[in-house]
């Protein structure tokens, strides 16, 4: 035990004492984050300007037709298909006499192709215009209309899940993304922490230093430590993230202004209800603020943490064992590994697919049987965690599903043990699917 | 003397060959023990097998007067494979550290050994250096540091000169003569036959699995004399002959005879003594280990063996 205590120590410290993991640590929140500002800014600026000749039948169009800063629509003479190029558009839309309602297709043609965004731009402007007509015609005020749409949300649906004797509030939304944020992350460390141990072994076995290990500690040990310290390293990482996140939440709401922050407690103690003529008048911002706060509330968080760490260490134990028996029967081809990979990264890349599948419908039965399976169910069980236990996970699924990746990762890690031990000592040949199987199964 | 080892009936099999196959032999406490062999006799697999990496399929390991028991036993056991290997982004220092405390000493043992070695050997001031900064001769003397830090009872050295300048393999080979004085047994494992017979009490020659030799260095050059002898002469007698040798080769004023059966070396003696030619030198021929070796070993298609059984 004291033995595999020394590797677990060598493993961790060598890695975490190592710079490229603290600046990965810090790095990735602050990279996930500008990818999604890039992304978002990306889709927002650099659209190209459209102008379009309209050539309409019906004679309405020109005075209901809405510009917007990409797409300007105008209804010059003398125009058609072949010359709208020369005369500085960039696209034509001919639009035929509507008869009643029966369906009419119009037709746009383009100097270039229209991206998708454009399109349906388009289509919308379009479609809204006849609505606009057709709201005329019958004696209906757009900004009528828009007024009674904008009162009429004063009615909410609050959906509430039976829990035992009382009831709570439960948000589809946010058990979405909790359980499709923690498939994500259990399905990329997978990845990560499981290269890593395949690394490791890989780098024992080339560098030849295997076989001073064996001569002084069981195979099974020098696996297990570097399996247990590079877990270690990975749930490190997570502490690291879930302060850095504490930590930037906080900062952000010195950001806020001060008096927002009030109208935000007092949003609190009053329930949510919107103290009228008290001293304080909660405004837009401050709505906002207590209502991401307020739905964040509604999650089961401390079941959700301890689940996503159960499943998150039994997941990475189930398969990292895999990938360090691929690791140990690998020879200085780095491409042999690739195809030895390939059975490992197949079940995780399934699994992905049914939990992306499983967060929009948690209780189909093969959702439900891929959160037993210890193959799929790190991931497919979080994303149906966060819809609820025992409301959508009934307690026997959870246990059953605990039980079996227990079970699933001993015998994975007593197989790949014999894998590792006859492979690590081992150079020169390619080693078969079969003859591992072999191995795995052969006594003593 | 005390037996370190004793191996009896050892064999081991793989898929397609008997790696070792039926060997015994028993090693005594304090000697340097030479395990002779071409590639791919199965020295490796024994070697392994002794380290404890390896449960021989039949036969018996006695280790100290007791039954082998890799798991308690390994810690007084120090083996430098021949193919060597060190974590090459480790510091030295750590890695000495390291290795020291999984062979089961404390910390503040470990790094009281690890300073008289590295004191002993020159290396203190590289103790902060990467193994991927030193040359080949310098990890060469760092991985036999770490193999015999922990005072082992018996050291197994597979090629242990292989890579150092003959400075560096001098200094090691004083070390290894020290730790046979100070009680540790050897086993040095190699086909450098000059090296064995100058350092080996007692060597063991495998083949396809086998044992084909095993005695005293000394033993095994009488068992395989050719009753040869040089006979050093101030002129050479115009005529010679005898019935008691044959002539086998004539360097100058050198003769080389081979005794003919039912004679003595005396009976050449005799002969020149006879015809009053005086004799600057008579010495017996014994064959080198070299010699040996490859008189036993050629012809048994050992390398198309080696060839097969690289992998396992």
């Amino acid at each position: 035990m004291n033995k595999i205590f020394i590797i677990i120590q060598r493993e961790y410290l060598s890695r975490v004492k190592n710079k490229r993991f603290l600046l990965t640590t810090l790095l990735t929140p602050i990279i996930m984050v500008g990818f999604i500002a890039g992304a978002t800014f990306l889709s927002i600026s650099g659209k190209d300007e459209h102008k379009i000749a309209v050539i309409d039948q019906n004679g309405f169009f020109k005075s209901n037709l809405q510009n917007t800063k990409e797409i300007i629509f105008s209804f010059p003479e003398n125009i058609d298909t072949t010359n709208y190029i020369t005369k500085g558009f960039t696209d034509i839309i001919l639009i035929p006499k509507f008869e009643g309602t029966a369906k009419v297709n119009y037709i746009i043609r383009s100097k270039k192709r229209l991206g998708l965004n454009t399109e349906s731009n388009i289509s919308d402007k379009i479609n809204e215009a006849i609505e606009d007509k057709m709201l005329q015609d019958a004696g209906i005020q757009r900004s009528q209309l828009d007024s009674i749409r904008s009162k009429s949300q004063f009615a909410e649906l609050k959906s509430m899940e039976e829990k035992g004797d009382s009831v709570q509030e439960s948000n589809a939304a946010l058990s979405y993304g909790i359980g499709f944020g923690s498939g994500m992350l259990i399905y990329i460390t997978m990845f990560i922490y499981g290269a890593m141990v395949m690394r490791g072994v890989m780098e024992e076995k080339t560098n030849r230093i295997a076989e001073v290990m064996v001569s002084s500690v069981k195979p099974f040990q020098l696996m297990m430590g570097k399996i247990i310290g590079i877990g270690a390293v990975g749930l490190t990482q997570f502490f690291m993230w879930i302060i850095l996140i504490g930590v930037l939440t906080t900062a952000a709401q010195f950001f806020i202004p001060h008096d927002v922050m009030q109208q935000v407690s007092s949003l609190q103690q009053s329930n949510g209800q919107i103290p009228t003529g008290g001293m304080v008048q909660a405004g837009d911002a401050a709505q906002k603020i207590y209502k991401l706060q307020h739905t964040m509330s509604t999650a089961n968080w401390p079941v959700i943490i301890a689940c996503f760490i159960f499943y998150f260490l039994g997941g990475y134990l189930f398969y990292a064992s895999l990938f360090a028996a691929v690791g140990s029967v690998v020879n200085e081809d780095p491409q042999d590994a690739q195809s030895l990979m390939l059975p490992i990264t197949m079940p995780i890349i399934f699994s992905f697919i049914i939990m992306s599948n499983a967060v929009q419908d948690p209780s189909t039965s093969i959702a439900t049987w891929a959160s037993i399976i210890p193959f799929s169910s790190p991931m497919v069980m979080m994303a149906r965690i966060a819809y609820g236990i025992p409301g959508t996970v009934p307690y026997w699924q959870l246990g059953l599903s605990m039980l079996s990746l227990i079970g699933g990762f001993l015998l994975t890690t007593w197989l790949s043990g014999k894998i590792y031990r006859t492979g690590i000592l081992m150079y020169g040949k390619k080693v078969s699917w079969k003859e591992m199987g072999k191995w795995a199964f052969r006594k003593n | 003397m005390n037996e370190i080892l004793r191996l009896s009936n050892l064999k081991k099999h793989y898929a397609s060959q008997k790696a070792v196959d039926d060997i015994s032999f028993s090693i005594e406490q304090g000697s340097i023990f030479g395990l002779l062999g071409p590639n791919g006799a199965g020295k490796t697999t024994l070697l392994r097998m002794i380290t404890g990496i390896f449960y021989p399929d039949s036969g018996n390991i006695q280790f100290d007067g007791k039954p082998f028991d890799p798991l308690n036993d390994i810690i007084k056991i120090g083996y430098m494979p021949e193919e060597r290997g060190l974590y090459k982004k480790m510091k030295i220092g750590e890695q000495a550290l390291y290795l020291a405390q999984l062979k089961g000493l404390s910390r503040s043992d470990a790094m009281q050994k690890i300073k008289f070695w590295f004191n002993r050997m020159e290396m203190e001031s590289w103790w902060n250096k990467k193994v991927e900064d030193l040359s080949k001769g310098m990890s060469q003397k760092l991985q036999f540091v770490t193999t015999v830090l922990h005072e082992p009872k018996l050291i197994i050295l597979d090629e242990p000169f292989s890579g150092l300048d003959p400075l560096n393999a001098n200094l090691i080979k004083e070390e290894i003569y020290g730790l046979a004085q100070r009680g540790s047994t050897v086993i040095f494992s190699t086909h450098r036959m000059e090296q064995v017979e100058e350092i080996c009490n007692h060597i063991v020659l495998v083949n396809l699995g086998k044992k084909v030799l095993d005695g005293t260095v000394a033993d095994i050059k009488q068992q395989f004399k050719e009753n040869k002898f040089s006979i050093q002469l101030s002129s050479l007698p115009a005529e010679i002959n005898s019935n008691a040798f044959t002539i086998v080769e004539q360097k100058g004023n050198e003769l080389i005879v081979q005794i003919n059966e039912n004679f003595m070396s005396n009976d050449v003696l005799k002969y020149f003594l006879q015809q009053n030619h005086s004799i600057e030198s008579f010495r017996e021929i014994l064959p080198t280990l070299n010699q040996i070796f490859i008189q036993l070993v050629e012809g048994t298609h050992a390398t198309a063996r080696a060839f097969e059984r690289s992998v396992n």
